[in-house]
Formats: C-alpha cells, sequence, structure tokens
C-alpha cells in the first residue's frame, strides 16, 4: 500500500468506524485551560481546577447522553481526572461505550511574511506523548489547523504548512495507535459569499488528502473535521439545505471514499443551526460514502453551561440541556431531527466570536 | 467553485453519467493509424484505409452489441468515415444511444534525463481541434499518460509532468464540450508484486486529482482510466478476488465520490482475464461510489479481429465473437459474469513488453 502500515492498522480502521457509527458523533470538550476560562469567566465562574472538573463530570455523567456519543475529546488535564467518587473520566466514558480522545497539538503561531494565516504547532516529542495518552486510554486525537478567506487568502504558503502539519500529525498519531481527526477549520469571518466558501474548503480539503498521501497515511483510520461550507459571518444567511449541498458537493470532490467519517466542527454557528445543517446533509439524497456527524463543543455545551452557572443546585437542569442537544445531534446524523428539541436558553445564540482563538 | 463552471457543464455531467451508466461501457476502437497496422498485419490484412473502414464497421454494426456500450473512442480518421451503404460511423453510434468519443493525444514523448519515462503530447490547437470534433458529433476525448514502474521508477517528475498534461488537457476539453477521460496507466511490465503496483497506483491517483484541483477541473463530468492493479508482468498471477481487493482499495483512498464512473483499461490482459476482474471488482461487497465498467480495446476486439482475419465470408463469425465480449464484460460491470464466454482465443494473454500504442 501507499500507507505505512502501522501495527496499529486493524484497531485504527475498526475504532475510525466506530466513531462515524449512525446515530453517534463526537462532543468536543478539549477546551484548553485558557479557553474554558473563557466559558467560565461567562457564566461568572472561577477558572479553577475543581471547577474544570466539576464542569466535564457533569457532562460526562448526564444520564443518557453517552448512547448518542461514540467519541470524546479530552484535554490534557482532563484525561487524568475523576468523578468526586472517584471513577476515573476515562473509565466513564469507555464503560459507556464512548471512545476518550486527546487534543494534542499546542494551538496556533502566525505565519512570518503573511496576514496573519498561521500554522499549528505540536510536533515535537509528539510520538512520545501520543504514546502516553494511548496508555492513558485515549484512542483518538485531534489537531486543529486553522486558515482564513480574504483577499490574498488563504495563500498558497498556509495551505501548504497547514496541510503537511496535519499530516505529519497523522502520521505519527496512527503509528503510536490514535485515530487522527484531521481538522483544517476555514475560518466563517468576512464578508464572502458561499460559492467562496466553496472553493476554498474545496481547494483546503484537495491539499491535505495529497498531504495525507505523501506521508502515507491510512484513511481507513482517519476521520475528517471540516466547517461547513457557510456564507461569511458577515454575509446573509442561506437555508439550511443550501448549506447542506455545497458542503456535501466539496466533500464529494475532494474526501476519498476510504475516509469511514466526516464530523463536522460547528465554528460559530447557535446550538440549533447546526443541528439543523447536519440534519439537512443527511437528508440530501445524493452520494455520500462517509458518514455525516458531528464533533460539537459550543454547539453541545452552551445551553448547559448557561443552565449550570456553576451552581450545585442547577446540576439536573444543566444534565437535562445538554442531553437535549446529544439526542437532537443524534436525530440530525439520521437525518430525522424534526427541530423539536425542548430550547434550552441559549440554544438560538449564535456562538459566533471573530477571530476566535482557542 | 473551485470548478469552472463553463456552459457545457450540464451537459458534461449528464454525458458523464451515461457513459457510467450500469450495464454498459466503452468500446476503445480509437488505434492511431500505426497500432491498427500493427492488428491487421497480425492477421494478414494490408493496411489501407476500406480495411480499416471495413473493420470498425463490423464493430459498430454487431446486432445488439452496441446496447451493451455508452460509448465508443475513435481515432479522429474513423469520426469522419461511414458504413458501405454511406451513414456516417457518428449516426450509427447516435441512433444506438452510443456516445462517440475522440483520442485527442498525439503520443508519447521520453522525458530527458530519465530512464524511458514518458509525457504524453497533443496540446497545440487542442481547443480548437476539440471544437472540430465537437461538431462532428463527438462529445467525450481520451488522453493516455503513461508511467512505469521501476526501481527508480515513477520518479516524481514523472508523475508530476503526467499528471499536470492530464489536467490541462481535462479542462480544455471541458471548455469546449468533451467529457474528458483521465487515463493514467502504470504499466504491468516488471517483476514487481501486487503491493507495490498498489503503492504506486495510490500515489499516481492522488497526484492527478490534486492536479485536477488545481486547473479547476469539474470532477462530475470526467470519467477516470486506470489501469487495474496486479502483479507485475514478470509476477506470479493472483486470483481475480485479489485484483478486485487491491484496485478497490486504491481507488477508495483516491478518487473522490463526485467522479460517476471509472472505466478500466485492459493493459496486456486476456480477454477472459479482463472481463474476470472486472467482475470480481463488482462482486465486491464495499461501498464503491462510483461505477466500475470498461474501456477495452484488445480485450474486446482480440477474438474478433482473429476470426475476422480480413474476410468478408467471415463478417458474421467475428461479429458473434464481438457479441459475446460486449455481452460478457456487461455482466461483468453488473457482478454477474458467470463465465465460460471464453473460447481459446479470449484467454490468449494481449501482454507486449514495453507496449506502444
Amino acid at each position: 500500500m501507499s500507507c505505512f502500515v502501522s501495527k496499529y492498522a486493524d484497531e485504527l480502521a475498526k475504532n475510525a468506524a466506530y466513531i462515524g457509527t449512525p446515530g453517534k458523533g463526537i462532543l468536543a470538550a478539549d477546551e484548553s485551560t485558557g479557553t474554558i476560562g473563557k466559558r467560565l469567566s461567562s457564566i461568572n465562574v472561577e477558572n479553577v481546577e475543581e471547577n474544570r472538573r466539576a464542569l466535564r463530570e457533569l457532562l460526562f455523567t448526564t444520564p443518557g447522553a453517552l448512547q448518542y456519543l461514540s467519541g470524546v475529546i479530552l484535554f490534557e488535564e482532563t484525561l487524568y481526572q475523576k468523578t468526586a467518587s472517584g471513577k476515573p473520566f476515562v473509565d466513564v466514558l469507555k464503560e459507556g461505550g464512548v471512545l476518550p480522545g486527546i487534543k494534542v497539538d499546542k494551538g496556533t503561531v502566525e505565519l512570518n511574511g503573511t496576514n496573519g494565516e498561521t500554522f499549528t504547532q505540536g510536533l515535537d516529542g509528539l510520538a512520545q506523548r501520543c504514546q502516553k495518552y494511548y496508555e492513558a486510554g485515549a484512542r483518538f486525537a485531534k489537531w486543529r489547523a486553522v486558515l482564513k478567506i480574504g483577499p490574498n487568502e488563504p495563500s498558497e504558503l498556509a495551505i501548504l504548512e497547514n496541510a503537511n502539519g496535519l499530516a505529519m500529525y497523522a502520521a505519527i498519531c496512527q503509528q503510536c495507535g490514535l485515530v487522527p481527526i484531521v481538522e483544517p477549520e476555514i475560518l466563517v469571518d468576512g464578508p464572502h459569499d458561499i460559492k467562496k466558501c466553496a472553493e476554498v474548503t474545496e481547494r483546503v480539503l484537495a491539499a491535505c488528502y495529497k498531504a495525507l498521501n505523501d506521508h502515507h497515511v491510512m484513511l481507513e483510520g482517519t476521520l475528517l473535521k471540516p466547517n461547513m461550507v457557510t456564507p461569511g459571518s458577515d454575509s446573509p444567511k442561506v437555508a439550511p439545505e443550501v448549506i447542506a449541498e455545497y458542503t456535501v458537493r466539496a466533500l464529494q470532490r475532494t474526501v476519498p471514499a476510504a475516509v469511514p467519517a466526516i464530523v463536522f466542527l460547528s465554528g460559530g454557528q447557535s446550538e440549533e443551526e447546526a443541528t439543523i445543517n447536519l440534519n439537512a446533509m443527511n437528508k440530501l439524497q445524493t452520494k455520500k460514502p462517509w458518514s455525516l456527524s458531528f464533533s460539537f463543543g459550543r454547539a453541545l455545551q452552551q445551553s448547559t453551561l448557561k443552565a449550570w452557572a456553576g451552581k450545585e443546585e442547577n446540576w439536573k437542569k444543566a444534565q437535562d440541556a445538554l442531553f437535549v442537544r446529544c439526542k437532537a445531534n443524534s436525530e440530525a446524523t439520521l437525518g430525522t431531527y424534526k427541530g423539536d428539541a425542548k430550547l434550552g436558553e441559549g440554544a438560538g445564540e449564535s456562538l459566533h466570536v471573530k477571530d476566535y482563538k482557542y | 467553485m473551485s470548478a469552472f463552471v463553463g456552459k457545457y457543464a450540464e451537459e458534461l455531467i449528464k454525458n458523464a453519467k451515461y457513459i457510467a451508466t450500469p450495464g454498459k461501457g466503452i468500446l476503445a476502437a480509437d488505434e492511431s493509424t500505426g497500432t491498427i497496422g500493427k492488428r491487421l498485419s497480425s492477421i494478414s490484412v494490408e493496411n489501407i484505409e476500406s480495411n480499416r473502414q471495413a473493420l470498425r464497421e463490423l464493430l459498430f454494426t454487431t446486432p445488439n452489441a452496441l446496447s451493451c456500450l455508452s460509448g465508443v473512442i475513435l481515432f479522429e480518421e474513423t469520426l469522419y468515415q461511414k458504413t458501405s451503404d454511406g451513414k456516417p460511423f457518428v449516426q450509427v453510434l447516435e441512433e444506438n444511444n452510443v456516445i462517440p468519443g475522440i483520442k485527442v493525444d498525439k503520443g508519447t514523448v521520453e522525458i530527458a534525463g530519465t530512464n524511458g519515462e514518458t509525457t504524453t503530447q497533443g496540446f497545440d490547437s487542442l481547443g480548437a481541434r476539440c471544437q472540430q470534433y465537437y461538431k462532428a458529433g463527438a462529445r467525450f476525448a481520451k488522453w493516455r499518460a503513461v508511467l512505469k514502474i521501476g526501481p527508480n521508477e515513477p520518479s516524481e517528475l514523472s508523475i508530476q509532468q503526467n499528471a499536470q498534461g492530464l489536467a490541462r488537457y481535462a479542462i480544455i476539453c471541458q471548455e469546449n464540450g468533451l467529457v474528458p477521460i483521465v487515463e493514467p496507466e502504470v504499466l504491468t511490465d516488471g517483476p514487481h508484486d501486487i503491493q507495490k503496483c498498489a503503492a504506486v497506483t495510490e500515489t499516481v491517483l492522488a497526484a492527478v486529482y490534486k492536479a485536477l484541483n488545481e486547473h479547476h477541473v469539474l470532477l462530475e463530468g470526467t470519467l477516470l482510466k486506470p489501469n487495474m492493479v496486479t502483479p507485475g508482468s514478470d509476477s506470479p498471477k493472483v486470483a481475480p478476488e485479489v485484483i478486485a481487493q487491491y484496485t478497490v482499495t486504491a481507488l477508495r483512498r483516491t478518487v473522490p465520490p463526485a467522479v460517476p464512473g471509472i472505466v478500466f483499461l485492459s493493459g496486456g490482459q486476456s480477454e477472459e482475464e479482463a472481463t474476470l476482474n472486472l467482475d470480481a471488482m463488482n462482486k465486491l461487497e464495499v461501498l464503491k461510489p462510483w461505477t466500475l465498467s470498461f474501456s477495452f480495446g484488445r480485450a474486446l476486439q482480440q477474438s474478433t479481429l482473429k476470426t475476422w482475419g480480413g474476410k468478408k465470408e467471415n463478417v458474421a463469425k467475428a461479429q458473434e465473437a464481438f457479441l459475446s465480449r460486449c455481452k460478457a464484460n456487461s455482466e461483468a460491470t453488473l457482478g454477474k459474469y458467470g463465465g465460460g464466454s471464453a473460447g481459446g482465443l479470449a484467454s490468449e494473454s494481449l501482454f507486449v513488453k514495453g507496449y506502444k500504442y
């Protein structure tokens, strides 16, 4: 094969396929300490380890939620945390049939000579870290590359650097038994229309898959986490069916069938928007050789966060809110979501933050 | 879109999809004058225009054969030829729902500094030529790029040159209303095993699709004509199921779902081998977002040619042989081939070392 056959090949393919199980998706709970701090401060909660731990316990122990999830992405600190009664989060997830995942990138740095474009760091010692994470129970990893749309962006340099970074990361993960989620996020910021987003998305994805091939990555043991194809944030909105059509077409033109599943990021979309768009894609009658699911952070947690507000007495209310979003998105992966999810406060709220930084 | 959506976009998509109809495939009858000369001389027939015309008439008027075909690739001379009653070949095909296609490349030339690797020529006035062919009734085109496997081959230079060439040819075709068949043939010559062929095929196809993306080619309006993934010609043969597994895996890893159909070349395979392998692929229980069909030259015509021998009195029998191969391959595209349409002739290897068109 042109791919390097790692000793973990069968396991990688099995786990990647499992994550793509129809009816399930990923909860992205891998906010770094800095980022989760912003979330917590928005509900007036102090950014200390105990609060970070409590929030994640709230999420992972929500009754009935885990059945709608095939994976949860964790930040390194969380990988080693436990419930209040002392059970490791990793065990909670495994018992619930959910694969633990781990964010392995170390954020973005600006590319010299560009107009604010970035590349992602984290390759140093990555193999050793991945081995440690595998021992701790992680079975997939995530690395976020970021590109933006502008008059001269994304530049060829940014595309190449980010595609190459993703491919190197992916190859290393596979050597260590972790399914790499390949995330080339094209930011929604800007006044461009949906056609422009489609064009850029297709160009970026083509570069990614060329790089993955160059680096001998086994596609059957990977997942893709792309942006949906939408108008820019400063452009008028369009119907979910239009987003679905442009998104799926972009994927048909670039993502080989060997990739078992595509798990969308939610970007700045509100909880409800993200679900409805995913649902529209799964209703679309066209060739889709990969399953289409979710890997949502803000779009799964926003209402939950607001409902909790850091207070013990709100625990159940907050868990109910998470359950509602998990179930809604599960239905969306099957194209059966009717938009009747009991809207929590904030479910319709845009989560777009200009020039969003993790 | 990153794809160029010109005035022919809908038509290209419609035609590409039609060519990819399950149960149908392509007859590659585009042998250049020189190449058809070799075929004719193998049955002791003189290489003159009337004989070339007679052979093609024999093929295109075979009763019931055209219903197994969605397209026929023609050489330029043939595009303008007629039956002995004066009916243009193009019309014969169109009346039977077969789309005429045209070979537009002008053969290969060596790339200096490589070990016999080649690039394909044919860009001069390609756009204008495509327009002419469109006017004459052609609706798809074909361009053959060739790569070989060796200790240091295919080189990055050869891969890039051929991928870029295919992409440039493809976009020019689409600008002029012709569906481009993209053919990156990795030759079977060599002692390498099937894994090596798979690795090279995947690398080549990945480069081809990257180039097509760069050149804004509309994938929904293209077809792919690849080699099957097999052991090298000097290596022991393997079962059709193995060929099917490696081939389909390679395609799943590289060919975007937007491509409507994949029409295999037969390389040096015998008629029966090619059919059995195609059938095995279509029987494979794995998700295939494009149809898998044939674009065979030798593997459709070999028995027919020998049976004909250039003699009028053999035409009917030769046509039977041709129909038999067409039907067999049509069934193979549906995974329904039962085998046994192999006469002795059908099992003959058609491998020629260092084969040149």
